[in-house]
């Protein structure tokens, strides 16, 4: 999915009643900055009276994972409406930057709730530093000392239509 | 891990494991840290793979395994451990390696490589069966 977080500074234009209005930062997690705007705005409009026409952005930055080759765990909360209401949800998940872990949230949801992006709102993303705060036993189970395991059932890919002899899958 | 499993290979960390497709395809590596199910992160520092999370399915687990080597080592620590156990070596010795070797000669072959080739081959078959003549008149 290719996402990327954004750090998101605007405010209201100034006016007479306000000569120095108050900035707004965000962290956005979106495909590109057009989008990564036009969230900002989206959430900005449910916490206060500005909109697009009545506002500026003032900057765009995007912010690069410190350490890409790590493999860290994500705590993520989130909202969600479904076809029926809204759900608040915590997931953990375990991926190598803060982007992909948002990216994997979106897939995770759209195949077990069928929710889009849209219906979607990413509320926290938090590394968890320590294996004990771990919650969900899908992560735990990867951060047993000396873990391992087979890949069983291997099935290769073969470029012919037609071949001799049958895949070996072990 | 407690009783004795029929699997010979595992995703483990210190794994050797060949790439099989991407821009590193037919090079080796080692897992250095296991991301989940589906992925780990490789390293190769003697042999030109750069650190990057990879999916399984785009990799083959060898037999050799650099044995303590610690998890989530950085790439000096890799190539240290990398060169320690000579898995370099063991892998160019290994059949398997060989193997792939010749294909890839074979492969670079033109018409008239493959030509010579069946004219080497061609004498190769002659030899054989004038020695083995030989041999069956004087016994």
């Amino acid at each position: 999915m290719g996402l990327q977080e954004y750090v998101i500074v605007g405010r209201h234009l100034p006016t007479e009643h306000d000569p120095n209005p108050k900035l707004y930062r965000m962290r956005i997690f979106a495909k590109n900055q057009v989008i990564a705007k036009s969230r900002y705005w989206y959430f900005l409009k449910q916490l206060n009276k500005v909109k697009p026409s009545s506002g500026e952005i003032v900057s765009v930055n995007v912010i690069h994972e410190k350490r890409p080759l790590r493999p860290k765990n994500f705590g993520i909360w989130l909202r969600y409406d479904s076809r029926s209401g809204t759900h608040n949800m915590y997931k953990e998940f375990r991926e190598l930057t803060r982007a992909d872990a948002v990216a994997s949230l979106y897939q995770d949801m759209a195949a077990r709730h069928r929710a889009r992006f849209r219906s979607i709102h990413i509320l926290r993303v938090v590394e968890i530093e320590k294996t004990d705060d771990v919650r969900r036993s899908y992560i735990k189970q990867l951060l047993e000392p000396r873990l391992r395991f087979p890949l069983p059932h291997r099935v290769s890919k073969v470029k012919s239509t037609f071949v001799g002899k049958r895949p070996l899958t072990f | 891990m407690p009783n004795p499993s029929v699997f010979k290979r595992f995703v483990e960390v210190g794994r050797v494991i060949l790439i099989q497709s991407g821009p590193y395809e037919g090079k080796i590596a080692t897992i250095v840290e296991i991301i989940d199910h589906n992925r780990a992160v490789i390293d190769g520092p003697t042999t030109g793979v750069p650190r990057q999370g990879i999916p399984y399915r785009h990799i083959v687990l060898t037999p050799l395994v650099i044995k303590k080597l610690p998890r989530g080592a950085r790439s000096g620590v890799v190539k240290k451990y990398f060169e320690k156990d000579e898995i370099s070596s063991k892998w160019a010795a290994s059949s398997w390696a060989q193997k792939l070797e010749i294909k890839k000669k074979r492969q670079s072959l033109n018409d008239f490589d493959r030509f010579n080739i069946q004219i080497l081959k061609k004498n190769r078959r002659d030899r054989v069966r004038r020695e083995l003549a030989k041999a069956k008149t004087t016994a």
